[in-house]
């Protein structure tokens, strides 16, 4: 038996780098033995991404893209499809999962400098991804019909409107219709389940496939591949399967009991996951009393209506996500981890984080005076991280870095 | 190291502060809500909310997405053997001449529903999740005499609602008896409780099932870490 | 234990057990997923049986009517179409039907509860065309006796649905389970006693 599965494999490696691949990539891909709680959401990501295609795919069977079918079609799914709202529940808690594991994956990042040389590529394809996860979470809101999906993207669409000159245009061009009807649907169900999607799994190849080539970094942000043996295999490397496999193997089976916590016993997430307006069908008279993206989008949202001109609010909105592109040229610190930075940086991040959580949570409230300040401020703090990174990363007092991980 | 562990306490403590939110949002500005000791184990209630909502509210509002057939099995009108008593289901439950199998329709079209009423009454299939049980609960308790408006009644927790008080013959009746708020707040609960049953049928078993899944999850939890720890003893 | 202090047995066993619950696991997310192709509960309730009223059908006349979205043929057999069965044995596949599909009632040489109507689905079992009605003597072939030819592949049946011998077909028509009500009502697709559903 063991004779034939070898002959098999050997048929196949003369014509497809079958092995060469589980090599360069598990068997003899060496990662730093030193992964700690925050590598975990790496390979999770993966795991949401492939949980989204596959229940999207089965949804996509039963779901209807038409204004006049859309909302009826999901009720279908949710009580007459054979188990349906299973499948319902995984897409739409993977989704807001989704956003969990890449922003804790974010943070993970610049807590020890993983998009700093040789990995800029790395970050900059990731940011690419966080861009097509933004766009198919709000294509995707819309699928439902609900009144808050159709508010949502009444708008978030009304944004481009102010685009000097064409911005009227430009508006009715992506509605297609000179409001969102089931024209903006129809083309909003495509990008959803296609172009989106394409893009999507594109770019993650490209992320790993970037990441392996110039290896993975670590709690410590020590170049691994600098100390090696005779072999060239790092001394503080280990390869990725079996170790890391097991082990994330591990981490998928916790993070599988929380995520089934939430699909199985709170699927709406007391409205966070699931708005409540969206259980009554589009109406495009009326406006949900309280309007407010989900969750993963109020940060942004709250920038948005912190700024009290309806362009400059735009172009921060924008600005707020693609400063993150330039962070591996902001950051002028020589020392990647957080471990061996200084108090300037320490403070700044801790600041980022209590502000882009506190902006999240403004951005789901109505906005009063108050909150309205606490907006702005947190706004100044969020752009004031990015932009003068450059000189307190300059002055910092980084601690030395050791040659080798300082422990496994 | 101490540091991400302080980002991650950081962030467990403030993630519950924004999970409590949803409910302050909710009662923002408006009168407090009576919480509905809702049960969807208890079938009994299930049956007479039916029954009152098929006697007093389906004249007016649908259950579009229900069959009464799965209403039927789901709220346990069925035999010893889980084969559905039809003829039951037929001489108490369908009022407009209409099969088992179809979905529970309203005898008034939407026309007639508008010029009668201003608005046309709306599907109640998903109420109990825009709304909530408790807002249903407190609002269907919450109906006053008020001249000024065209049924000559008003609601304190839907101000200017089009809805007649469809429940004053009902309390009126409960309210001559021995602890009649108790009955009528009861039969209210019934209603409630079948329109929260109405709103995801399958909201029971969803849970029933996820205990056998959360426990099967944290078994491979187990193997899983052994597996771990085992291969790890090679890493020094 | 091997020389280095893995225990390999240990780790044999661990990685056996991961693997097998992980697959029961892998089992039973894939099990809604295949589950949910089966007919949902609205395609079930539109599948439900269907009420014909046959006292518009004349002698010799076909009517086809939709059962769960497939055509049913209900044919009303003159006295002389009913004798020609019996006459046909040696040239028919399957004459007693006893390898088609119907109702133990339907089980008899005319396939039917009363001779003179015929309730059949008129879908060929050969590749699931559907046949024509030729109730013509030679309409179809010299020597044509009357009743369904198929024009996808030119399978032949007889006046009762009996498939002929030297066609592609397999089996005769099959007889879908029915009642009447009464002598002018007909129910497709329910075949239980009066009073239960």
């Amino acid at each position: 038996m063991q004779m034939v599965i070898k002959s098999v494999i050997g048929w196949v490696d003369a014509r497809f780098p079958l092995t060469k691949l589980w090599n360069d990539h598990l068997a003899r891909y060496y990662a730093p033995k030193n992964f700690n709680f925050w590598y975990y959401f790496g390979s999770l990501a993966l795991f949401v991404l492939a949980n989204q295609i596959i229940t999207g795919i089965w949804l996509t069977m039963n779901y209807t893209p038409t204004a006049e079918g859309a909302f009826d079609s999901i009720e279908y799914i949710m009580r007459e499809v054979p188990w349906g709202w299973l499948l319902r529940y995984l897409h739409s808690t993977g989704a807001s999962f989704f956003f969990i594991v890449v922003y804790l994956h974010m943070f993970r990042g610049m807590l020890y400098g993983s998009y700093k040389k040789p990995r800029e590529l790395v970050w900059l394809l990731g940011m690419f991804i966080f861009l097509c996860l933004m766009a198919e979470a709000f294509l995707g809101y819309l699928l439902p019909w609900g009144n808050m999906s159709f508010w949502g993207a009444q708008v978030i669409t009304s944004l481009f409107g102010a685009i000097p000159f064409i911005g009227d245009s430009l508006v009715e061009w992506i509605r297609g219709d000179y409001n969102v009807t089931g024209v903006t649907l129809n083309r909003f169900f495509s990008l959803h389940v296609i172009a989106v999607p394409l893009a999507f799994i594109g770019l993650v190849a490209f992320h790993i496939l970037a990441l392996h080539e110039v290896g993975s970094n670590n709690p410590d942000g020590v170049e691994i591949k600098k100390q090696t043996n005779a072999d060239g295999i790092p001394l503080d490397g280990i390869p990725f399967h079996p170790y890391y496999t097991v082990k994330d193997l591990m981490g998928l089976a916790a993070f599988l009991f929380i995520f089934c916590s939430v699909v199985f016993f709170a699927p709406e997430m007391w409205g966070h996951f699931l708005e409540y307006p969206n259980f009554e069908p589009a109406d495009p008279l009326k406006t949900p009393s309280h309007i407010a993206p989900v969750w993963y989008m109020t940060p942004y949202y709250a920038i948005l209506r912190a700024i009290p001109n309806k362009l400059m609010g735009v172009i921060m909105m924008g600005a707020s996500i693609g400063v993150w592109f330039l962070l591996p040229w902001l950051d002028r610190s020589p020392v990647k981890s957080i471990r061996y930075r200084g108090i300037y940086y320490k403070t700044a991040l801790t600041l980022f984080v209590i502000c882009f959580i506190t902006l999240g949570y403004l951005g789901s409230h109505p906005p009063t005076p108050v909150l309205l300040l606490m907006a702005r401020i947190g706004t100044l703090v969020y752009f004031s991280f990015f932009l003068l990174m450059p000189i307190y990363t300059t002055f910092d007092k980084d601690k030395p870095v050791p040659d080798r991980l300082s422990r496994a | 190291m101490i540091k991400p562990k302080i980002f991650l306490s950081l962030l467990f403590l403030i993630l519950p502060i924004l999970g409590g939110t949803g409910f302050a949002i909710a009662e923002e500005g408006e009168i407090p809500l009576d919480k509905a000791p809702i049960d969807l184990t208890d079938l009994p209630s299930l049956q007479r909310g039916a029954k009152l909502f098929m006697n007093m509210c389906s004249g007016c509002h649908s259950l579009k997405y229900i069959r009464y057939s799965t209403m039927a099995k789901d709220i346990g009108i069925v035999d010893a053997k889980g084969q559905i008593l039809e003829q039951v289901i037929k001489d108490n439950l369908i009022f407009n001449g209409g099969k088992i199998t179809d979905t529970i329709q309203t005898a008034m079209n939407k026309a007639e529903g508008e010029a009668w009423f201003g608005i046309a009454p709306p599907d109640l299939s998903l109420v109990a999740r825009s709304r909530g049980a408790d807002w249903l609960y407190t609002y269907l308790r919450s109906f006053y005499l008020d001249a000024k408006k065209p049924w000559g009644v008003n609601n304190t927790v839907f101000p200017d609602v089009a809805m007649p008080d469809v429940l004053f013959n009902l309390r009126s009746r409960l309210y001559a008896e021995k602890e009649g708020k108790e009955k009528f707040d009861g039969a209210i609960l019934d209603i409630v409780n079948f329109l929260q049953y109405a709103g995801e049928p399958i909201q029971q078993t969803r849970k029933q099932l996820g205990i056998w899944v959360l426990l099967f999850l944290a078994i491979f939890f187990v193997f899983a870490y052994l597996l771990k720890r085992e291969y790890w003893k090679d890493v020094h | 234990m091997n020389a280095d202090g893995t225990d390999t047995g240990r780790r044999r066993f661990l990685t056996a057990t991961a693997s097998v619950i992980g697959g029961i696991g892998a089992a039973c997310v894939a099990f809604p997923f295949l589950a949910s192709w089966a007919p949902s509960i609205k395609t079930r309730a539109l599948g439900a049986p269907v009420e014909i009223d046959i006292s518009k059908i004349e002698p010799g006349q076909k009517i086809t009517v939709a059962w769960r979205g497939q055509p049913v043929f209900i044919v009303y057999r003159t006295p002389e179409e009913l004798a020609g069965l019996n006459t046909l044995t040696s040239q028919l596949r399957d004459p007693l039907s006893k390898e088609s599909e119907q109702p133990n009632y339907a089980g008899n040489v005319h396939r039917s509860i009363k001779p003179d109507f015929l309730v059949l689905v008129g879908i060929c079992t050969h590749l699931g065309c559907v046949p024509l009605y030729k109730p013509v003597i030679g309409s179809v072939e010299a020597g044509w006796e009357g009743g369904f030819f198929c024009p996808c592949h030119g399978s032949k049946y007889d006046m009762a649905g009996r498939v002929y011998k030297g066609v592609p077909a397999p089996l005769n028509l099959p007889v879908p389970p029915y009642k009447f009500v009464s002598d002018t009502l007909l129910v497709i697709g329910d075949d239980s006693p009066a009073g239960v559903a």
